[in-house]
């Protein structure tokens, strides 16, 4: 059985219905007792940091979901659920859970890139050449390609060049890098799957990316950390 | 970078779907939760529903539909039509849709893409403007003007200027649909595509004329959209999803290519 964090997340409602799809037996609690009862926990999320951490603590379920990632259950957080574990955002300028170190950073549109300037002295003939990036737009929203960088069970499905769905403004950024397993192109590259032991996080909708997305909430329910 | 997105638009009158040309003469042509499934299975990226039933007393049906569809396609959409109100959009995403397509009642109102924004994030707001080709004038510039209900009624508004200001009030995405275009499948307008695509810097997804696929490349090239919606190519069975994204892949668009997953 799944729990489902219930903190008024947008897509909380589009996930269960993926898992009743696939057949994944799931329960829907806000009840921070229930969240510590738990064998497996998707926390999902469609919102803001700041407004997602408040009503985490008005539940009590901040301390429940700490605790049950000191427990070794395993924990599925996707998109604001994916953000609000690392220490902080830039969102609201929030504090958030801490289960990762590091931070949840804000897209910045990129200036159309100039060649760098050269040495003095050196021919042009092999100097780096830039593509001029595209001037990005925030959101990110849209279906974008997903490289694995570090293999994991959850994304052991996945090809090359496979697309997921994001709408997001913001993007995480754990202080080890190791903790990343996926990154995504968007006027750079940026972390889109990060965890530690029994916790894993995608910044993609996973409930709306079609069949890849749907393969990461199965490898979830059948994942032994 | 993100891949251009193949959108289909299934117009929903009492609960069934049916196809407008030139918005007049509708006739039913199935079940929209069928063919959303459908075309879901074949790789669609997205899913546009307007609903066009007359009546108000069958606006349930709507709903009904929404939720179904959300039970089966694991895919965004959007649902239009009818919405007036911050309630009725609420009513539309708790049922299963991510995002509310506005069109005339944000026209009349344009508080309404203010408040959905507020309520629900920019993201799933969506400012759908039907557009008539006039000559140019003081209040027209870009010769491109409003028109609402459904094609009938010119608003004196300018066109690239209501895309500017959809933006400044909260919309997160435009669709820009040429009634000049609609139903003839000889290609989208690609000047007002552009003119509109330059102006904002929200996505723009291109509707109306589209009948090849050479003509989503040239709205999602030359028309500078993100994302290209179709309909009839689709839903008499003339073009399969999957083809019109390998010729676009062909000619070197990102597309997302489904024969890729496993």
């Amino acid at each position: 059985m799944i729990t489902l964090v219930d903190y008024k997340a947008g897509n909380l409602t589009s996930v269960r219905r993926a898992l009743e799809h696939l057949g994944i037996p799931c329960q829907i609690t806000a009840d921070p007792s229930v969240v510590r009862r738990a064998d497996k926990i998707i926390f999902p999320g469609v919102g803001a940091a700041g407004a997602a951490m408040g009503i985490l603590k008005e539940r009590g379920l901040d301390a429940a979901l700490k605790e049950s990632f000191a427990a070794g259950i395993p924990i599925l957080g996707i998109c604001i659920g994916c953000q609000i574990i690392l220490e902080h955002s830039e969102e609201d300028n929030t504090d958030c859970l801490g289960l990762l170190a590091g931070e949840t950073i804000r897209f910045r549109p990129q200036p159309p890139s100039s060649p760098p300037p050269l040495p003095a002295g050196e021919g042009d003939s092999d100097s780096p050449h830039r593509m001029e990036r595209e001037r990005i737009k925030i959101p990110h929203m849209g279906w974008n390609a997903v490289s694995v960088t570090r293999p994991h069970p959850l994304l052991a499905h996945l090809r090359p060049g496979n697309e997921f769905y994001f709408v997001h403004s913001f993007y995480p950024q754990p202080a080890d890098v190791s903790q990343i397993y996926a990154t995504s192109d968007y006027g750079g590259e940026f972390p889109v799957a990060i965890g530690k032991d029994n916790l894993f996080a995608v910044q993609f909708h996973t409930e709306k990316s079609g069949k890849v997305g749907l393969k990461v909430l199965e490898n979830f329910a059948s994942w032994k950390t | 970078m993100l891949s251009k997105r193949i959108i289909s638009c299934l117009d929903v009158r009492d609960g069934k779907l049916a196809k407008s040309v030139k918005f007049v003469d509708t006739k039913d042509i199935g079940d929209p939760v069928a063919k959303a499934r459908e075309y879901y299975e074949q790789g669609l990226d997205e899913l546009v529903f307007y609903d066009i039933t007359a009546s108000s007393e069958n606006r349930g049906i709507m709903l009904d539909v929404v939720s179904r569809v959300a039970e089966q396609v694991f895919i965004p959409f959007s649902v239009g039509g009818g919405l007036r109100t911050v309630e009725d959009c609420s009513r539309v995403l708790l049922a299963g849709a991510e995002k509310v397509n506005v069109n005339s009642a944000a026209v009349k109102n344009p508080g309404l893409i203010a408040e959905a924004s507020k309520a629900f994030g920019a993201q799933a707001v969506v400012l759908s403007m039907d557009v008539l080709k006039v000559p140019k004038s003081a209040p027209i510039p870009s010769g491109y003007e409003i028109v609402i209900n459904g094609g009938r009624t010119p608003m004196g508004l300018d066109a690239i200027e209501w895309a500017k200001r959809g933006e400044g009030l909260g919309a997160g995405e435009l669709v820009v649909n040429s009634i000049d275009a609609d139903g003839t499948k000889e290609g989208y307008e690609l000047t007002l595509t552009r003119l509109v695509a330059e102006a904002v810097s929200i996505p723009v997804i291109a509707s109306g004329g589209g009948g090849k696929p050479e003509h989503l490349y040239d709205v999602l090239t030359e028309g500078k959209a993100d994302a290209a919606l179709i309909a009839s190519m689709l839903h008499f069975g003339e073009y399969m999803v999957g083809e019109i994204k390998e010729y676009l892949a062909g000619r070197g668009l990102k597309i997302r290519m489904m024969k890729d997953e496993r």
